[in-house]
């Protein structure tokens, strides 16, 4: 893809995916981080990122969408800005994690895989984050918490609440 | 941030510099850094190929597999390009040894990389991430990013006229990810999917040229082992399988942590002198000795049990990726079984029917057993099914889901008993709803 032509991503990304497909023995190679980068710039796959990714890696919008759905990170829909994803696997199951994931269900008023009124969060039951000793762990997008107690979440939810704040006004700045 | 731990049995080999910022090239190389590289530089492939097999180091991802072996079936002539990919994929539930090597050590990975790539005359080596680990993997492309600054990666690397690569790779969620052909299948952008083997990836592997896989703790092993001496490494631990291991201990311990001791170390000692005993003065139940997906053991098989990888074979279950995942008397068998068959139906690719329909079969089966509305018949019919599932698949997930499942049952029969015709589940605190 030329520079001139019309990129749905940022100038910045559009670069970096430019030097992606070049970086490999074969472009189809990039697909998949691909995909990652672009939903974490976009929210979700729309058509559009679809649309643009199967030209840039070079195969039809049904082979990007085969491939996507495979991937449990990978979402058609949008998430809210901060996704969090609770790990009830094993470990973090035998320390406590369901009582961490209905605090966070209540606390948020939504369940699996569901969005907040305002965008601000989304809630996840996810599989194990590779944070087993260190149970239960959470992410909220890619940060990781740990050692956590349902006592944490208030603090949690709170502490990316004023981050969206902090950013909200500095983009206003 | 992940803690730190240690205890007095440890013996410190490939978490040596964990927590000594050996993240920064200047530091990895004050510690004694990149010398691996430059002795395997002059050796030679055959010598790092014979050190490797003189430490008897096996395959930290689970399968135990002879890592100079593995290397030496590589073809020298190749009319395609080798290739060396790390399995950094991390995601058997109770293992997170991949996460501290990433965050504290990159450069070690660098290093056996590169030491596994002179071996087998690959020029390029991809290291891939899984998708959650994307602070890991910002870790690992700073430190590649510097190694290509030194010269240590690049046309000639050293000075010298070898050229080698590195390419890191992030995944997007994918257990099956881990196993080495779906692996590659992911790293050429397709699904996850396993591939029929033979022919193995030694000789057609990633884009259809010969490829070593590794796993992540394997590859970091690599340059400690060419430091010490293959013959120094295999003396650490017992007989046929050589050095340390980093142990996950998870669950209900009263220290739980990533753990490095010698190949062979007693389970029971791990379970009450390093990971400090049952928390809450409670008493062990059972313990899943190396991953979700090896069999289960019972306080009394764990006397006398060295956590080698012939040892816990023998003693019916497997040492897998060494996640050891303890768990207390208040714990219900049936819950912890149906957790674990939930996952194995979620990550199921659904490319073999026996482990796509034998996964879904058995979750719905223990989540109305859990329920309590299960019929006697129903523990025969669980048992029947894993059963089948065994070795009837492309990859071994199909196994790992069922080999957990039969143990439970085979162990825990009279607790499946207990929770038949409607009796309520004497540990559960939540009330489900059966899915038929």
């Amino acid at each position: 893809m030329t520079p001139e032509t019309m990129s749905i991503f940022s100038p910045k990304l559009a670069a970096r995916f430019d030097a992606l497909v070049e970086k490999y023995p074969l472009r189809r190679s990039a697909l998949v981080p691909m995909l990652l980068y672009a939903q974490d710039e976009i929210g979700y796959l729309s058509d559009a990122v679809i649309a643009e990714v199967a030209e840039r890696v070079g195969v039809t919008e049904l082979e990007v969408r085969n491939v996507a759905s495979y991937y449990s990170m990978l979402r058609f829909k949008p998430a809210g800005r901060y996704n969090v994803q609770v790990c009830t696997n094993i470990s973090c199951m035998l320390r406590g994690a369901y009582d961490l994931y209905e605090r966070f269900q209540e606390e948020l008023g939504i369940g699996h895989k569901g969005v907040t009124a305002d965008g601000l969060f989304s809630l996840e039951e996810v599989e194990c984050i590779g944070a087993c000793c260190w149970a239960p762990a959470i992410q909220v997008n890619y940060d990781f918490h740990d050692d956590l107690t349902a006592e944490h979440v208030t603090g949690i939810l709170e502490s990316y609440r004023g981050r969206a704040q902090a950013e909200g006004k500095a983009r206003h700045a | 941030m992940p803690r730190l731990v240690s205890h007095p049995d440890e013996v410190k080999v490939v978490s040596q510099r964990f927590g000594m910022g050996a993240a920064k090239i200047d530091r990895y190389i004050e510690l004694g850094g990149y010398a691996a590289t430059k002795k395997c530089l002059e050796q030679g492939p055959e010598w790092i190929i014979e050190e490797m097999k003189a430490s008897s180091l096996r395959g930290r991802g689970g399968a135990g597999f002879p890592t100079g072996l593995k290397w030496s079936f590589v073809p020298k002539q190749s009319a395609k390009p080798k290739y060396v990919l790390v399995n950094g994929d991390e995601s058997e539930p109770g293992t997170c040894k991949d996460h501290l090597i990433f965050l504290h050590d990159p450069h070690a990975v660098i290093e056996g990389t590169i030491i596994a790539g002179l071996a087998i005359g690959a020029k390029t080596g991809f290291i891939y991430l899984r998708g959650e680990y994307r602070y890991l993997l910002e870790i690992m492309d700073k430190a590649v990013a510097d190694a290509y600054d030194k010269g240590f990666l690049g046309k000639h690397i050293f000075g010298s006229d070898t050229e080698f690569q590195i390419i890191t790779q992030t995944g997007a969620g994918a257990y099956e990810v881990g196993e080495e052909s779906a692996l590659m299948e992911s790293l050429e952008g397709k699904r996850g999917i396993p591939r029929i083997k033979p022919p193995f990836p030694a000789v057609v592997g990633l884009y259809g040229g010969p490829t070593v896989i590794n796993n992540a703790e394997t590859i970091a092993t690599v340059p400690h082992v060419i430091d010490m001496g293959g013959a120094a490494f295999a003396a650490i631990g017992s007989a046929r399988n050589g050095g340390t291991r980093l142990f996950s201990i998870s669950g209900h311990v009263q220290r739980p942590g990533v753990y490095e001791l010698p190949m062979g170390y007693n389970l029971k000692k791990m379970i009450y002198e390093v990971g400090g005993g049952i928390r809450g003065g409670r008493k062990l139940k059972a313990v899943v000795p190396g991953g979700s997906s090896t069999p289960v053991l019972l306080p009394e098989e764990i006397e006398n049990l060295g956590m080698d990888f012939d040892q816990v074979g023998k003693a019916g279950s497997m040492l897998g990726s060494g996640g050891v995942v303890v768990i207390d008397d208040q714990t219900c068998i049936v819950e912890f079984a149906l957790r674990t068959i939930s996952f194995y139906q979620h990550e199921s690719c659904g490319w073999c029917i026996p482990c796509r329909e034998g996964t879904d079969w058995l979750k719905k089966s223990l989540t109305r057993f859990h329920a309590g509305y299960g019929v006697a018949k129903d523990i025969d019919n669980i048992q029947y099914l894993a059963e089948n599932m065994m070795g009837r698949t492309f990859c071994p997930l199909g196994d790992a889901a069922a080999m957990p499942t039969i143990a439970f049952v085979k162990k825990f029969r009279k607790e499946f008993e207990e929770h038949l015709n409607g009796k309520p589940c004497p540990f559960a605190k939540h009330v489900e709803l059966a899915v038929i």
